[in-house]
């Protein structure tokens, strides 16, 4: 079957509308980028449920603190530069401190805005807003699997920072499948090696297991779409049984995925962790590949790099 | 025009705010007495009669809201709080203690009568845009005030969100000035002039009045008034006086942050009984 390709950012899009529709304390808080971040559907059908603040991010999240008070569910959307930088600290004080309800939903997540430079390219987000008390982190790998994780963001009490990606990626999950906030998908079972991906590259990681398997070596997969709270039972079964961990993502290598899992194994004293993401360097105007590549997210430095720890 | 009998009452309760607020940052020895003394009037004001609030139900949902933006000047609002019977005053002498309800900056996961958590300057007033937001959409009759400091309004947030009270038309909107002219460091016109406030909030659609904020009987008036609904949300610029009562303590910036000595204590308390005398 030929693999579809759908950016996420559309089905954050797709699921707020119907969650808007099911549930009038849903409401999202745009930043003037509801075009590209896929709101105008729900702000033309639910205009009761939906806010434009115009290009003011701080503003916005304490609107949505605000909102929240009242019992609503505010989804603040923006791009993940300005959702978790220019309103860090409004998330810290107004959201995270009180614990009110607030989802903070970001398109543009690492490379994925790849011609428009450095500057719209989110790669710090996830390690930034890791840090915040009571905040939960997630990047769902797929369309499919963006409508489940949105949806439970939504039934979920607390503050959830959700990244998007802004180009199509390939579908990976059937529609059926099933997501649960801090708890990693498996999706190979595999006792040599453990890769462990998120996000834009999972399907990197994927493709690149499916051939180390087919090279005789037993790979476990796992889709740690949420990094915090991080699924520690899985970081703790791949130390015991494959003892050796890949992780992939479209983030600087510092305080993302592979940081977080690194802090577990550390603390095991045992285990080694090989940490594939974003070289602590910015991006520029290129083609998506192009960037991946120059920082080693490729499928074909997944096999290596396994392989130089299986010997 | 607020009746004379009413005026007042409010103007003892404010002595008495002010006395127990001095008695508070002094026990804790630390706090802010300035802004919570130049915003006495209008807390009193708040707190002794116009907000429609149940202290027995905090979190009634048709309650007016109140957000201290400006959220260093706790002791004044935990004052109001205490003698409102959100909590018993013996605790207001637990202030910035540890495991206290009354943090040195409001917190409301802890502080019954606190509507949201604030202390860094600029953003309250954003989170009083999205309550007055919610009572629109709600059908709700309630008010939403919030108190914000001259010096605050250096913060690029407090325009964004002034910019969408407007847009929003949020005539169910208080947004008060306490127009002190001091803040951390110097006089605002040292640090940062904000030139007519009054006529910036007008600039960004608001139904402004300009008073003195230490006129109880024009602050009652203010606060009444500021109620036409007119899609307009209202903002009061009161000028005032940091240390508003304390001989020493006016118009000095040092006492934005600072506790008094035994020596100044008991001069700060005969001040303020003297003073309404």
């Amino acid at each position: 079957m030929e693999t579809k390709y759908i950016a996420t950012r559309d089905g954050y899009g797709d699921e707020i509308l119907i969650l808007g529709r099911e549930n009038k304390n849903i409401y999202v808080v745009d930043c003037d980028i509801g075009k590209s971040c896929k709101t105008v559907p729900f702000s033309k059908e639910l205009p009761n449920q939906h806010v434009n603040v115009g290009i003011a991010e701080q503003n916005a999240c304490g609107v949505a603190a605000g909102l929240a008070t009242t019992g609503k569910i505010p989804f603040v959307t923006s791009y993940a530069v300005f959702g978790s930088m220019r309103m860090s600290e409004q998330i810290r004080q107004e959201v995270c401190y009180p614990n009110l309800n607030v989802k903070i939903a970001c398109s543009h997540g690492g490379f994925t805005p790849a011609n428009d430079g450095a500057s719209h390219q989110g790669i710090e987000d996830m390690g930034i807003l890791r840090t915040i008390p009571n905040m939960t982190v997630c990047m769902p790998a797929d369309y499919n699997a963006t409508r489940k994780l949105v949806r439970a963001a939504a039934e979920y009490y607390g503050p959830v920072y959700l990244r998007f990606t802004r180009d199509p990626i390939p579908v990976i999950y059937d529609e059926n499948a099933t997501f649960e906030l801090g708890k990693a998908n498996k999706l190979m079972s595999g006792t040599d090696i453990t890769i462990i991906g998120n996000g834009d590259v999972l399907n990197l990681a994927y493709t690149a297991a499916k051939q180390l398997e087919q090279e005789g070596i037993s790979v476990a997969l796992y889709d740690m779409h949420t990094i915090k709270p991080l699924d520690v039972d899985v970081v703790k079964e791949a130390i015991e049984t494959t003892g050796k961990i890949i992780t992939v993502e479209d983030h600087n290598i510092l305080n993302g995925l592979g940081s977080a899992v690194c802090e577990i194994v550390a603390e095991a004293g045992k285990g080694i962790v090989k940490r594939i993401g974003i070289q602590d360097q910015f991006g520029e105007s290129a083609p998506y590949e192009s960037l991946l590549q120059k920082n080693g997210i490729t499928v074909e430095n997944i096999i290596s790099e396994s392989k130089k720890l299986l010997n | 025009m607020a009746n004379k009998e009413l005026v007042a009452k409010l103007k003892k309760q404010a002595q008495t705010v002010r006395l127990t607020l001095l008695d508070m940052i002094y026990k804790a020895q630390s706090g802010h007495p300035g802004g919570s003394l130049s915003a006495t009037e209008f807390m009193t004001a708040l707190y002794f009669n116009e907000l429609n609030i149940d202290p027995k139900n905090p979190k009634w949902e048709d309650r007016d809201r109140f957000v201290l933006s400006k959220g260093h000047v706790c002791p004044v609002l935990y004052t109001c709080l205490a003698l409102r019977g959100y909590f018993d005053t013996e605790i207001l002498g637990t202030l910035r203690k540890e495991g206290s309800i009354l943090q040195g900056h409001p917190d409301m996961k802890r502080c019954p009568g606190i509507d949201i958590s604030t202390g860094s300057l600029g953003q309250g007033i954003s989170v009083a845009v999205g309550m007055a937001i919610a009572g629109k959409r709600d059908a709700k009759d309630y008010r939403v005030f919030t108190l914000v400091g001259d010096g605050e309004t250096n913060e690029g947030q407090v325009w964004e969100a002034a910019q969408t009270a407007s847009k929003y038309q949020l005539d169910n909107l208080v947004v008060i000035v306490d127009n002190n002219n001091l803040q951390n460091d110097d006089t605002c016109d040292v640090v940062m002039p904000t030139l007519d406030l009054a006529k910036k909030f007008e600039a960004f659609g608001f139904e402004t009045f300009a008073i003195d904020g230490h006129d109880m009987e024009a602050v009652v008036d203010a606060l009444a008034n500021a109620k036409t609904k007119n899609g307009k949300p209202k903002c009061i610029v009161g000028k005032t006086v940091k240390g508003k009562g304390v001989s020493f303590m006016e118009n000095v910036v040092m006492w934005h942050g600072m506790a008094p000595n035994d020596e100044q204590y008991t001069q700060a308390i005969k001040d303020v009984k003297e003073g309404l005398l």
